[in-house]
């Protein structure tokens, strides 16, 4: 007989932790098939966040570091700098990227770091319970905002992704989410590409993908992946923000980058 | 190698150098800007050197996190405010056993402060500094010539307990000149299998300090204790000047000690029997060896730049078996060796021994 489907090199056989209709399982089991198609498990470094995917290291198969709550892209630069020939990746949230550590991935980012990092927006900090977060809607109830988010209060959603897009360092961002067969396979096609780019030396490359959080949104997992499509790509409209390999090769040659 | 005439923060650079430093992550702050300069250039000349201007302490010290866990020898460095940042990464440096050095270049306090050479400190290095119960091993040295043998002596300690080394000391010796000679630094030794460079086709590595179950954590701690025991027992360094037939004994260490020196010179030359006790690691502390000087010294002075922080441990090792007078200018004020003389005058007479115990 022949085996049609199984688990990627790149995975542990540990039971994801994660609640029922959560993005991050999904996420994931994307990266480690990516890592196994492009045969780059043995040179990879992942660091994961601070937040419901702490224990990321508890399924992935590769080299793992944890990182203080948003320094990710900062322990990923001394890690790629010491080890250039490594694929070296940071899987984040939104509290991690958007709040406590947009210096550091903002700066990771405008350096050109030559590093892919996964960012997870589900608009809520999963882990701590349902606490509004940077790229929470306007209006969105969450445990710290009862009355529903507020612009004069709380500042607008972040979009973190046409932000980085602005910096020079940055080659190759795209904003995917995972609520339906066709936009997974999307978004596995786009963590490949940003994990190529890396490999070409091409620069930061980003991947953000919007999560369902039904624990959190209150809502069922279909429904969350519904108010994904209705209200969340209203705010993050999804597709290529950024793709510009050739200009960043250009670059990153006159810089000095070695081949 | 020839003696040659450096500041002091270039010799840290240096020294790190030689040691086989490769990577270096910083945030410019007076009084150690020489140092992230100095570095920037030194390691342009040397094969695999990485220099990175960071955007903030704290990234400076993930940045090293990182660097050492991919195997590189790694230091930041920075002065006190920058060093409070710094903390969230020195506590997780040691929860995951990575070795790495730190410089702390101490300036006046609390707050802003000011830029001006300080003390204060102590507590936050000797203690561990950030969150959970750690220490880090402290250097303080008190010459050109121990900046650059501690700092060598610093990537050494590291890796050989895996652990973050600090030295403290502050803007004086920072930006003082004095002549220096390098030693020889000895070979690396730092298994490969600490390393993370991706599992190869082997089984992969986790580097964490996440450890949910409390047993477990608890004995990750006890594990971490019965190193920093090995460590006290081993490592711990002190020096002694004129001890041999003093009757009082001033305890100081780094640029306090150097004060504490002149004043001395100033008290024998009147007859005063005075005596000098430099505790050259501060973490850990010399508390036996303080403890044994005072079976036969019955008056202290502990002289720092600050309000009075290493008294404290004075006070744990002599444990009332003498009397511990303090003096002490916090702030950023550099006494001379003769007010520090006047203090010590004022409570000894020549002829009548101490007329006025200090504590």
């Amino acid at each position: 007989m022949k085996k049609v489907f199984g688990r990627p090199k790149s995975m542990k056989s540990n039971i994801f932790h994660y609640c029922a209709g959560c993005g991050h399982s999904l996420a994931h089991r994307l990266i480690a098939e990516v890592i196994d198609e492009l045969d780059i498990r043995g040179i990879t470094i992942g660091v994961p966040p601070a937040g419901c995917a702490v224990l990321a290291y508890n399924y992935f198969d590769v080299d793992m570091i944890e990182a203080q709550h948003g320094r990710g892209p900062a322990t990923a630069t001394g890690i790629k700098r010491a080890l250039p020939d490594r694929v070296v990746f940071s899987y984040q949230g939104d509290g991690d990227l958007a709040a406590i550590g947009i210096a550091e991935s903002f700066h990771a980012a405008n350096r050109g770091e030559n590093i892919t990092v996964i960012f997870m927006n589900n608009a809520v900090y999963g882990m701590t319970g349902g606490q509004m977060a940077p790229t929470s809607m306007l209006g969105q109830k969450t445990t710290t905002s009862p009355a529903g988010r507020k612009n004069v209060l709380d500042g607008y959603p972040i979009q973190i992704s046409e932000i980085f897009a602005q910096l020079p360092g940055t080659s190759y961002i795209e904003r995917c989410t995972v609520n339906s067969p066709a936009s997974i396979l999307k978004a596995k096609k786009a963590i490949r590409k940003a994990f190529q780019y890396q490999i070409d030396g091409l620069g930061f490359s980003m991947i953000e993908i919007l999560s369902p959080c039904p624990t959190n949104w209150k809502m069922t997992p279909i429904d969350s992946c519904r108010w994904i499509d209705e209200v969340m790509t209203k705010q993050f409209p999804l597709g290529v923000i950024k793709d510009i390999p050739a200009e960043a090769a250009k670059a990153r040659k006159e810089g000095g980058q070695k081949p | 190698m020839n003696k040659v005439l450096m500041q002091g923060n270039k010799i840290i650079g240096e020294a790190a150098v030689r040691a086989g430093c490769r990577f270096y992550a910083g945030y410019p702050i007076t009084p150690q800007n020489e140092i992230p300069e100095y570095m920037s250039e030194r390691l342009r000349q040397v094969e695999g050197g990485v220099f990175v201007q960071s955007e903030s302490e704290i990234a400076a010290i993930h940045m090293v996190v990182g660097a050492s866990a991919a195997g590189a020898r790694s230091m930041t460095s920075s002065s006190s405010p920058g060093i409070s940042l710094k903390q969230e990464g020195i506590s997780s440096l040691a929860a995951c056993e990575l070795p790495a050095v730190i410089v702390n270049m101490m300036r006046g306090g609390p707050g802003l402060g000011n830029i001006c050479p300080s003390q204060g400190d102590y507590f936050q290095a000797t203690r561990g500094g950030g969150h959970g119960d750690y220490r880090v091993i402290v250097l303080g040295p008190d010459s050109a010539q121990e900046l650059a043998d501690l700092t060598m002596d610093a990537f050494d300690l590291a890796d050989r307990y895996r652990t973050p080394v600090m030295i403290l000391a502050d803007g004086m010796m920072g930006q003082m000149m004095e002549p220096v000679v390098f030693k020889e630094p000895k070979p690396r030794d730092y298994p490969e299998n600490f390393v993370m460079k991706g599992a190869g086709s082997g089984k992969s590595k986790i580097i964490r300090g996440l450890i949910l179950d409390p047993l477990e954590m608890e004995e990750h701690n006890w594990t971490l204790q019965r190193k920093y025991q090995v460590i006290a027992q081993r490592e711990t360094r002190h020096e002694l000047y004129k001890t041999d037939d003093a009757e009082m004994v001033i305890v100081a260490y780094g640029t306090a000690a150097r004060i504490a020196e002149g004043a001395i010179k100033r008290l024998r030359e009147t007859g005063l029997r005075v005596g000098l006790f430099r505790p050259i690691t501060l973490w850990p502390f010399p508390t036996n060896e303080l403890r044994d000087l005072a079976k036969k010294i019955q008056d202290f002075l502990v002289f720092e730049m600050s309000a009075g922080q290493m008294v404290e441990d004075v006070r744990l090792a002599i444990q009332g078996k003498a009397r511990i007078g303090f003096h002490g200018r916090p702030g950023g004020v550099v006494p001379t060796p003769v007010e520090l003389a006047n203090v010590v005058m004022r409570h000894y007479d020549p002829k009548e021994g101490i007329i006025d115990p200090l504590a």
